[in-house]
């Protein structure tokens, strides 16, 4: 069995409600054996970010890492057999308003 | 055995390269894990049968020779190291490997799981079309490079990127499930189809065609028909790839120089490929709608069975490309339709459906759209603006024999304009 990320993407101009949807219930109840984990993320506007600024400090901003219509809005970490059987449980994450990525999770060796 | 001359043995091996190395590296993959080890388990095993089949002579059956020294010899490997890298994951595993520990028994036929691996879809297509030449043609990378054209490293990069993904990512090599079959057969079909097309007739380079990918693309129809005979798909493909093959020795004249369609010497054309292509066509069609393939081979048909240019049952061709610009609507098949209704109605309703394809962005960069609009204004006898579609098509046309034949049209049009 290997280890996926799903990065579930959205955009942020579409509302959001405030309880998790039922169809998110839904998808988490059938495919439970294969969730490890998952969050759902505030919207960017409440990001901040930290980098190394190369001499030892930091520099902090305000704003996501990278700028995107489409914005990371929560994830699951999957087992699955194969990448086919991660993308079977990514095509059922409900994400009406954008899409999935699909990471597979790297092996220390 | 008889000592074999080594002529005869480098025949031999090159001929099994040609024939049997998709099915080799395929049954090796399932033992060594990943296409790496395979690969090299497979070249080790063409290097042994090069050093041995002059003194031992040559196997009646070369590729069960083949596999078996390839899957000894990656068994071999897999074995030592595998204790040593216990955590890396494999694209197969080596219980399933070991099940084949008796390596000379019954060999499957893993050239459909090696397809499917090369033309998965979470692999760009530029990278589904170099591994599956590479992989399923045995091409090595400097070939696949010169065929689209690109540097060397470049493609060498593409390659080992893919391969990568393919491990990392852990994509299957497996046959997709009956659900996700169609889908997954549609991904190769294109490859294929792209594969052949580059061949037909090159994007740009000094040569028309490019005759070993055409070959490449033919012989990969082929091995998805043995594989999935019963696919109507596949059929269709197989179908467009004979029909349209069947004209390449009409398509240029003794001096290399551009044959068009309505020209060509249609007793030079393969009629034995023709009604196999036909008979191939049927059994695409039968109790189904017609897929993309299906109606783009069904076209095809049509010509290769016209007795000349004149006999062409242009209001059907008017007709399969209405159905196809419905299952595939792209700028290209409308440019195609626009010609056919230019033969089937007259030159100044071929033209007038150009004219409505002029401001496709598609179709901005496309050569064949002024050669064509050049072609119909000639017909009607508009010269100066013939003159300046044809010098358009020549600015957009990199290929240098669709050039020579632009720049003889447009010196014809020239003259007579002086006279």
């Amino acid at each position: 069995m290997s280890k996926y990320l799903i990065l579930i993407f959205r955009d942020e101009d579409q509302p959001t409600g405030e309880v998790i949807s039922p169809k998110y219930r839904e998808f988490m109840d059938r495919r439970a054996s294969a969730l490890l984990g998952g969050v759902a993320l505030q919207p960017t506007a409440t990001a901040t970010s930290v980098r190394g600024d190369g001499v030892g400090g930091f520099v902090v901003t305000d704003g996501p890492f990278a700028e995107s219509k489409e914005a990371l809005g929560g994830y699951y970490l999957i087992e699955a057999a194969d990448l086919d059987e991660a993308l079977e449980i990514a095509k059922e994450v409900p994400a009406p308003h954008g899409g999935v990525e699909v990471r597979p999770v790297r092996v220390a060796s | 055995m008889p000592e074999v001359a080594s002529a005869a043995v480098a025949a031999a091996v090159a001929d099994a390269h040609r024939r049997e190395w998709a099915f080799v590296l395929a049954a090796t993959v399932s033992i060594a894990g990943d296409l790496d080890s395979a690969e090299e388990a497979v070249q080790d095993a063409y290097a042994s049968a090069l050093a041995t089949w002059g003194a031992r002579g040559i196997p009646d059956n070369t590729g069960a020779w083949l596999t078996t020294v390839a899957r000894r010899r990656a068994l071999d490997v897999r074995r030592r190291t595998v204790t040593a890298q216990r955590a890396i994951p494999k694209l197969v595993h080596l219980a399933e490997a070991t099940a084949f520990d008796r390596v000379d028994e019954d060999v499957p036929d893993d050239r459909l799981r090696l397809i499917f691996t090369c033309c998965h879809p979470s692999l760009n297509l530029d990278a589904q079309v170099a591994l599956t030449l590479r992989m399923l043609c045995g091409l090595s990378t400097a070939d696949v490079a010169r065929a689209f054209l690109v540097p060397e490293p470049t493609m060498a990069a593409r390659i080992t990127r893919a391969k990568k993904k393919i491990n990392d990512a852990h994509i299957p090599y497996r046959i997709p499930t009956t659900a996700e079959l169609p889908e997954r057969v549609d991904a190769v079909l294109a490859v294929v189809h792209l594969v052949f097309t580059t061949g037909h007739t090159a994007p740009s380079g000094a040569n028309l065609m490019r005759r070993d990918l055409a070959e490449r693309g033919h012989e990969l129809a082929w091995m998805l028909r043995l594989l999935l005979p019963a696919n109507r798909d596949v059929a269709a493909l197989l179908a467009l790839i004979l029909l349209t093959d069947a004209r390449r020795d009409a398509r240029q004249d003794g001096s290399g120089r551009l044959v068009l369609l309505a020209d060509q010497d249609r007793s030079r054309w393969d009629h034995r490929a023709i009604s196999e292509g036909v008979a191939m066509l049927r059994e695409a069609l039968s109790r189904r709608a017609p897929s993309r393939f299906a109606l783009m081979a069904a076209i095809a048909a049509v010509h290769d069975e016209a007795c000349s240019w004149d006999d062409t049952d242009w209001p059907e061709i008017v007709g399969l490309y209405d159905l196809l610009l419905e299952t595939w609507p792209s700028p290209v098949v409308a440019l195609n339709r626009a010609i056919a209704v230019g033969f089937a109605v007259g030159p100044a309703e071929g033209l007038a459906e150009l004219d409505r394809l002029a401001d496709e962005p598609q179709l901005s960069r496309y050569g064949y759209l002024a050669a064509a609009r050049a072609d119909f204004l000639t017909r009607l006898g508009h010269t100066p603006e013939a003159k300046l579609a044809y010098e358009e098509a020549l600015i957009l046309t990199e290929n240098e024999t669709e050039r020579s034949f632009l720049i003889a049209k447009l010196a014809g049009i020239a003259g007579a304009d002086q006279k």
